[in-house]
């Protein structure tokens, strides 16, 4: 599979992805938290020519950041970004990575203040699935949330409702927010409707 | 997982060079010998070298045996043969011995030619800029003008970091593990206790110890006792003797009783057998000395600000003499400058010594790296 060929199937797949380029400038030097295997970074690599590093924690991961080409440094979120100096990236990406943090203000004010911008996605629990399974008197399990509640990384669940009102009081400007489900954009009472959520943010 | 293998029986050859060497001390040396290994075969283009740089107390032979019959391998034979991490089936790997050494490179215990006699404690001081410019003309000499890579843990890896400034277009990746950009305060301090355990026995004569027909082995021995300590961690030593007896029994009295004794008198005799102790203090000046950062004001970004090779930097979690905090400043120095660089912080148990330990997954990183790196064609 060459490489343009893997960026479409992926573009295709992972509209989110697509989104984050669009957000992106041309060349720009990109620091992603809690990168995974790297394919947001090696499809930003291809298609926008993103300077990038990640960061990721665990060794598999980190392994496959390496495989595919990717810079990883390997680290623990949950210290901060105390290694990096203030305002050195054009932009910190934390994708589908919020939920699971434990330092939820201090990684966002962290983000802000290495990155000029910093570019935040998460699944919205309060998608009206998410609502329904609740109401039905279970937690919720779905493509975004795929986890049982007794073996789930994520303990920061959040509605895009409580997260705005977290960017307000901490005075956190919201430059951007699209929200999509399963690929499509949601613009009609989206904390409803959307899946998943996905800011674009800057210091006020 | 295809089948791997050692490089086999090598043989250590010696290069002489003529053209004097103006160290960073303002000494001249105005000839040497470097001893050297090499493994693998280099390619047409001549792209697929890799040097290894050894740490304080190794050498040229990094992999294979001389016969059969040894005992042991090289000192990093794990790493090296064909389907090892760093395979011999595409990489020319050279090891030196690095000057000031006692292994067949020019260094105390050899022949000073201006008198016929060991240069004992004449031999200069040596830096780690100096066996940078030392290795560069070894890389002339065998018609090398770019390395694929420099590999370096601990002193090794201020050599591999030191390529990477002073020769920053012959060298595409450098590979820094378990190193620091310069020493603490503590991390000297061990050197200097080793130090004055040679320098104060009896036997030394002030470096001239070869004409009395001395060897000051008790304080070598010592120097080395005390470097296995930091080279393990609590817990490994702990796992590794915890408090056992040797026989089974306290006996009242300062023999060997608790197995960890055992085996630092053992591994510092062994030491003491083998290894010269005037190189054993310059090995433990050029750790001292390197501070690249020290003409940048203590900046180790502006030190690192004209290098272009691509990096990988290796810590382990449980090492703290060359603890992952300091690893992480390299890897900072490196984001700051925009290089390639990729860092893992490994998990494991040996303390420094792991670096030389064949972890699956220690070695699984350098496997990954070093299939990455390009040879034959450009990068």
């Amino acid at each position: 599979m060459n490489a343009t060929h893997k960026f479409d199937k992926i573009a295709e797949f992972r509209q989110d992805f697509a989104i984050i380029a669009n957000w992106l400038k041309f060349g720009c030097k990109a620091l992603d938290l809690g990168c995974g295997d790297g394919e947001l970074l090696h499809f930003l690599q291809g298609s926008m020519e993103v300077r990038g590093y990640g960061v990721e924690k665990d060794d598999a991961n980190w392994l496959s950041c390496l495989q595919n080409g990717i810079n990883v440094i390997q680290m623990d979120l949950e210290a901060g970004l105390s290694g990096f100096e203030a305002q050195s990236f054009d932009v910190v990406i934390l994708s589908q990575t919020l939920q699971a943090m434990h330092n939820t203000e201090n990684i966002v004010q962290e983000m802000l203040r290495v990155g000029r911008e910093a570019i935040v996605t998460f699944p919205n629990f309060g998608y009206w699935r998410n609502r329904l399974q609740l109401m039905a008197g279970q937690m919720p399990v779905s493509r975004d949330i795929p986890y049982q509640w007794y073996d789930t990384p994520n303990v920061h669940l959040c509605t895009i409702k409580d997260f705005d009102q977290f960017c307000e009081n901490h005075n956190i400007h919201v430059k951007e927010r699209l929200v999509l489900t399963y690929g499509q954009r949601i613009q009609f009472m989206p904390n409803l409707r959307g899946s998943l959520a996905m800011y674009r943010l800057g210091r006020k | 997982m295809s089948e791997t293998s050692s490089v086999g029986i090598v043989t250590a050859q010696t290069a002489h060079f003529s053209e004097p060497l103006k160290l960073k001390s303002g000494e001249v040396l105005p000839a040497y010998d470097l001893t050297y290994e090499t493994y693998g075969t280099l390619n047409a283009d001549k792209s697929n070298a890799v040097l290894i740089c050894h740490a304080l107390s190794g050498n040229h032979h990094v992999a294979g045996k001389y016969a059969e019959t040894d005992k042991y391998p090289g000192w990093w034979d794990n790493l090296i043969g064909p389907g090892r991490p760093l395979d011999t089936n595409r990489f020319f790997v050279i090891g030196l011995n690095n000057l000031g050494g006692c292994h067949g490179s020019s260094g105390p215990s050899s022949t000073n030619p201006a008198t016929g006699k060991p240069w004992g404690a004449d031999f200069p001081v040596v830096t780690v800029e100096d066996w940078v410019e030392s290795q560069a003309r070894l890389a002339d000499y065998l018609g090398i003008d770019q390395l694929a890579a420099v590999i370096g843990g601990s002193l090794g890896g201020m050599q591999a970091l030191q390529w990477t400034m002073s020769y920053p277009d012959r060298v595409r990746h450098a590979l820094v593990i378990a190193s620091a950009p310069n020493l603490t305060a503590q991390n000297m301090a061990f050197n200097e206790v080793a130090r004055q355990a040679i320098m104060t026995d009896p036997e030394f004569y002030d470096g001239h110890y070869y004409e009395h027909g001395a060897v000051p082995r008790r304080g070598l021995r010592i120097a080395r006792m005390l470097g296995h300590i930091t080279y393990l961690s609590d817990d490994a030593m702990g796992a590794k003797f915890g408090r056992k007896l040797r026989d089974g029994e306290i006996k009242y009295g300062f023999g060997v009783e608790f197995e960890m004794e055992s085996y630092l008198r053992y591994q510092g005799d062994k030491f003491a057998g083998e290894f010269d102790a005037n190189t054993y203090l310059r090995m433990t000046r050029a750790l001292d000395y390197f501070d690249p950062a020290l003409e940048y004001g203590g900046n180790l970004s502006a030190a690192l600000a004209n290098v272009k090779a691509r990096f990988l930097v290796v810590s382990f979690t449980s090492d703290w003499r060359f603890s992952p905090a300091r690893s992480r400043e390299i890897m900072k120095a490196l984001l700051d400058n925009e290089c390639s660089v990729s860092y893992a912080e490994v998990t494991a148990a040996h303390g420094h010594d792991a670096f030389l330990m064949p972890d699956p997954h220690y070695h699984n990183i350098l496997r990954n790296y070093l299939q990455n790196i390009r040879t034959g064609g450009t990068e």
